[in-house]
Formats: C-alpha cells, structure tokens, sequence
C-alpha cells in the first residue's frame, strides 16, 4: 500500500484535487463540474472499470498458465515473418484503449516475444482492431478503412524493426507496474 | 465488449476447473497489478475529461473546418495526439467532420495520430516501458501517423 502510495504522489494530489472540485461543484450546482464529472468523467469511468479487472484477470492467468518455451518458439526472437503475422493476428482480435494493451505486453516480453514483435503487437492495437475497424466503415466507409490499413501495416512493421535496432542490446525490459 | 466477458468468463471457469491454486495465484496477481495501476488510469482519465470538456466537438469541428487550410493539418495533429477519444465516440466525431465539409486528408490524420499516439496516456505507457522508450515510441507513431494520414489525403485527393 505504502510502495502504492509513494510511486503515484502526483496521480494522487490530481486525483484528490479532482474529487473536492467535484464534490463542491455538486453542493454548490457549480454546473462546469458536474458537467465534467457527468458527461466526461463518468462515461470514461464506466466503460474502464468494467473491462480493465477483467482484463488483468486475463493477464494474470496467462501468467501462471502459458507456456513461455511456445511463446519464444512462435513470437521469439528467431520466429521471423511468421511471427509478425502471429502478433498482427492476436492484436486484431483485441479490444479496449490502448492502455489495455500495455499489460498485454508485459505478459508477452515476460514469455519471450522479441522487442520487434511487441512493437508490432502495439502498432497493430492502435491501427486495425477489428471492433475498431467494423466501426470505422460504418462512419468513414470502405475506402477510407481500407487505405488506412494498408498503409498503416507496413510503417508499423518499419517502425518495429527500428525499436529493435535501437533497444536491442540496451537494457529493454516491459516492467510490470 | 459483451464477447470479450464472455470470452472471459470461459477462460476463468476452464483455468478453475483445470486448477483452482493456479487460478487464485493468476487472479490475485492479475488483481494486484490492476490496483497497482488505478492511480495512473484514473488521473490520466480525470485530466482527458478536463480536456474534453474544455474542447467540444463545436470548436473542433470550426478549427478543422474547410477554411482551415493547413492549419487544420496542424491541429488535427496537435488534437489528435494528445486526446484520448474512445472509437465510440471518435468515429461519430469523424462521421460528423465529414458531412460538416472537413476533407478527408485532414479527418485522415485526425483519425491515425489520435489512435497511435498518445500524450495523455503517456503516464501510464512510462510505468510499462520507462520514459525513453516511451517517447521514443510516440515520436515515431506521430511521423508514422502523419505519413498515413497525408497518404490516405493523396488518394482521396488524385
């Protein structure tokens, strides 16, 4: 609790902060924070405290239960084309905001995913979810999702191989919180 | 969201009756590493709904609006990297630039900086990879994301 308490000083004074404002915007019908509470902060609140303890259930249990040998076989440093295909495919299936998806990334550099394959996992989170993209065509339509895709797959891939140039021999390492 | 519990509630149950010690032991981890986290996740919240507030979808929509001309670039880049919008809510967003008379050039880097990069988020992104890596990262995704989104703008512009 203490370890808790010391690591997240600043998150606590906003979020402290944030609690009184509320809390004498609401006694004193001061309409700004109740507007930011309701119609922001709430929505925000619900769709996260939901998904995320689930979420990391999830995690926890992969943790105890996936076989690190097979994760370094299939997404491994030496697992090549196949393995990037691999992460794209886990990825795509995913849902939630991105801060869902960093403690995906904990589990798999802590089962052995090399450091281009997490970067990839990432990059294809935030660009081509299928939830996501099935909402996309419905506003932006088939052509825009489409382009957007294509285009982004290959610069994610780049932008992957250039972490691992750059971390490789560095001490990288996805910490867990 | 409703496939997904019940995707989880599959995988708990399986992991129970395969094993209850391994279960609790994942569980209780898993738990801990969420509560570790809240603090970060809810500030990161209480500062977006802070922004969101202070930028409505009017003043996006003004700033990003036909006349804005490279200007709109420039602040569908600044916008979107440091908001965090749900899909729900940023695809109808976009939905709405479009028949307003934004082009879809500048709806295009609105959309890739605003789900690649992430300024906001950043507090919570340093706990897992430490503040380097971070930025490292979001700088590359905000070059990445603007080369996707002016892209996207040549085909729709040819």
């Amino acid at each position: 609790m203490r370890e808790i308490l010391n690591k997240n000083r600043i998150n606590f004074i906003i979020i402290s902060a944030f609690t009184v404002f509320v809390a004498v915007s609401f006694v004193v019908n001061f309409s700004i924070g109740e507007n930011i509470f309701k119609e922001q902060f709430y929505s925000f609140f619900k769709e996260m405290i939901l998904f995320l303890p689930i979420m990391f259930i999830l995690i926890g249990l992969g943790d105890v239960w996936i076989n690190r040998e097979k994760v370094e076989k299939h997404i491994g440093k030496d697992s090549g084309l196949k393995g990037i295909i691999l992460v794209i495919f886990l990825s795509m299936a995913q849902v939630g905001p991105l801060y869902g998806a960093f403690p995906v990334t904990y589990l798999l550099w802590k089962k052995g995913a090399s450091i281009r394959n997490i970067f990839i996992y990432i990059g294809a989170f935030c660009t081509i979810k299928i939830p996501m993209i099935t909402f996309e065509i419905g506003f932006l339509g088939w052509k825009f999702s489409l382009l957007r895709t294509l285009l982004s797959l290959p610069i994610i891939i780049i932008i992957g191989v250039v972490m691992e140039r750059l971390f490789k021999n560095k001490s990288f390492e996805v910490k867990q919180p | 969201m409703e496939l997904f519990t019940i995707i989880a509630a599959i995988a708990i149950i399986a992991s129970l009756i395969a094993d209850r010690r391994k279960t609790w032991k994942g569980t209780k981890k898993g738990l801990l590493m969420f509560v570790k986290i809240l603090p970060a996740i809810l500030s990161v919240l209480i500062l977006v709904s802070i922004f969101l507030y202070l930028l409505p979808n009017e003043i996006i929509v003004k700033y990003l609006g036909k006349d804005a001309g490279l200007t709109g670039y420039v602040f569908a880049a600044i916008a979107g990297s440091i908001a965090l919008i749900p899909g729900f809510i940023a695809y109808p967003l976009a939905g709405i630039l479009v028949k307003t008379g934004v082009s879809y050039p500048v709806i295009a880097v609105f959309i890739t900086t605003l789900m690649m990069v992430g300024v906001l988020t950043l507090p919570i992104e340093i706990k897992f990879f430490g503040v380097r890596v971070s930025l490292i990262r979001n700088t590359f995704y905000f070059f990445g994301a603007l080369t996707v989104g002016l892209l996207i703008g040549l085909f729709y512009i040819l």
